[in-house]
């Protein structure tokens, strides 16, 4: 057991956590500039939502081959793939988010001659926060979950020693890779929640008048 | 801290409003508001009260006419710096959620680059000028306040830095009746210390009544009806549709507008009846002889009775 953490466990984990990072931040990064042009002009809303809605229809093990022939067997595959999928749902989450502002403070806002730029960095982005952080967390944990299929492609992540012992009928690996993928999905959902909780401390009192 | 804003003078010159083709919103409104006074813009809906308070700090943009702030049009000025130099309350309030009470009243210093310096002290001096403890409410958020707390915090929001103009839109008309009365008192008692030009939009006459120095009655179609004192339009209606509007009781809003210091009282000697002090309005004073069977009412202040009114009295008073 010991030897296995260390020469397969423990890497296949920290891979795994790269492969998410990377796809949840190149996600969110797209997703935000997007959610920003839909809050804008209503009329970018509906080609994203229906290309990300249709991205993350594919089968995650069709859309890994389909990549293959121009992307070719590697991590821009996996990362392209795993990107898609987090689309639809930071952007809509983000895209709800700015819109949760409500008109009258928006009115206020406007009224105390607060620039179009400073009402979306001082009042629509801090109160999409929880709508944002929510989306991150689903993203997260999926794409944990996800990755895991990777494997197929390239030989990284936690999908790797589960695939390998498939082949071998080797049932301990596949109990411990598998584990290791539901714990770090757990622990990245309560890091992100920690997170959330210090940034809206204003959330947090709602209930506590 | 900076030097206080004096108050001025708001004009609106023919200022009109349209949406689109459609009759127009408000129509041809020409009125001045001297500077330091309360103006209560009343009416029924679509009389174009609240477009018209939207013109000076041009949430709403003029189709025709104009509008001038300190003898300055606000075509001229850029709408952002416009704003940030007169305050806005509205009835929903549109507290900040994310922001505590500190911030939230410190929105505009901070916009104009006030130092941290003097925002903080600034802020804990309009929270006790609208009476909520500093120390206590500071750090609180919006979902922690009342409604009643909540406007009191948007006033001082919209005080901040001490603009010469105050906008207010209906804004104690979501509170219950007995918050609302207290903050209309307090709304009086803040002018008298800050002397702040305001326009101020309700549909409730009673309260144009008694906040206003002066009133201005709209009608559908957003034309003017009658502005003047409240005196002057409770006492003499321009028309049958001011009369209507005022109501059936406008003696009665009339009485409540003076009180027993105001008026020639008769000796006090040998009369007797129920004993008021000075300071009460006529109408309170008609309804205590009401309410007592009698006749008159005797007027005191600490040193003994100073006069008495009789029902007969009263009832010359009105005409």
């Amino acid at each position: 057991m010991r030897e296995n953490w260390d020469g397969v466990l423990q890497p296949a984990l920290v891979q795994h956590v790269q492969l998410t990072l990377i796809a949840v931040a190149i996600g969110f990064a797209l997703a935000f500039v997007a959610a920003l042009l839909a809050h804008r002009n209503g009329a970018f809303e509906r080609p994203v939502a229906t290309f990300s809605a249709f991205v993350y229809t594919i089968p995650s093990i069709a859309l890994f081959q389909l990549l293959v022939p121009f992307t070719g067997l590697g991590l821009l595959t996996v990362e392209v793939a795993l990107v898609g999928y987090t689309l639809l749902i930071l952007f809509h989450n983000i895209l709800v988010g700015l819109r949760a502002a409500p008109p009258e403070v928006l009115e206020a806002a406007r009224g105390m001659g607060l620039t179009r730029r400073q009402t979306l960095v001082r009042v629509e982005l801090p109160l999409a926060l929880p709508a944002i952080v929510a989306g991150l967390r689903i993203a997260t944990v999926s794409t944990i979950s996800l990755a895991t299929i990777a494997a197929v492609v390239v030989p990284q992540g936690l999908g790797r020693p589960i695939l390998a012992a498939l082949r071998d009928y080797f049932k301990t690996e596949i109990v411990a890779a598998a584990a290791l993928a539901i714990a770090l999905a757990l622990v990245a959902d309560a890091l992100l929640v920690l997170a959330q909780r210090a940034l809206t401390p204003w959330a947090a009192r709602r209930s506590a008048t | 801290m900076r030097e206080s804003h004096e108050a001025v003078e708001i004009v609106f010159d023919e200022a009109t409003k349209r949406y689109g083709e459609r009759e127009p919103a408000l129509d041809r409104l020409s009125l001045t508001i001297p500077a330091g006074e309360i103006c209560v813009l009343v009416g029924p809906s679509g009389g174009g009260k609240t477009t018209a308070l939207k013109l000076v700090n041009r949430l709403v943009e003029l189709t025709s006419g104009d509008v001038r702030v300190d003898g300055r049009s606000v075509r001229e000025l850029d709408p952002t710096t416009l704003r940030r130099g007169i305050g806005y309350v509205i009835q929903q309030v549109g507290l900040f959620p994310h922001m505590t009470v500190a911030e939230n009243v410190a929105t505009v210093p901070r916009l104009l680059g006030w130092r941290r310096g003097e925002i903080a002290p600034r802020v804990d001096e309009l929270l006790d000028l609208v009476d909520l403890p500093a120390a206590d409410y500071r750090g609180r958020y919006a979902a922690q306040l009342s409604g009643g707390e909540r406007q009191r915090v948007g006033l001082a929001r919209a005080l901040a830095a001490d603009p010469p103009v105050l906008l207010m839109d209906e804004p104690f008309g979501a509170l219950d009746p007995l918050t609302r009365a207290r903050l209309q008192r307090e709304l009086l008692r803040v002018q008298a210390e800050v002397r702040k030009t305001i326009v101020f939009v309700t549909h409730d006459l009673d309260e144009a009544i008694l906040l206003g120095d002066r009133v201005a009655i709209l009608r559908p179609g957003g034309r003017l009806a009658q502005a003047g004192t409240p005196y002057e339009v409770l006492a003499g209606p321009a028309d049958d549709y001011v009369t209507r509007f005022v109501g059936a009781d406008r003696g009665l809003k009339l009485l409540s507008l003076r009180t027993l210091a105001d008026v020639p009282l008769d000796s006090p000697d040998g009369a007797s009846g129920p004993t008021a002090p000075l300071g009460t309005t006529l109408r309170d004073a008609l309804s205590l002889m009401l309410s007592e069977g009698a006749a008159c009412v005797v007027a005191a202040d600490e040193r003994g009775p100073r006069g008495v009114l009789t029902l007969e009295r009263l009832t010359e008073l009105l005409h």
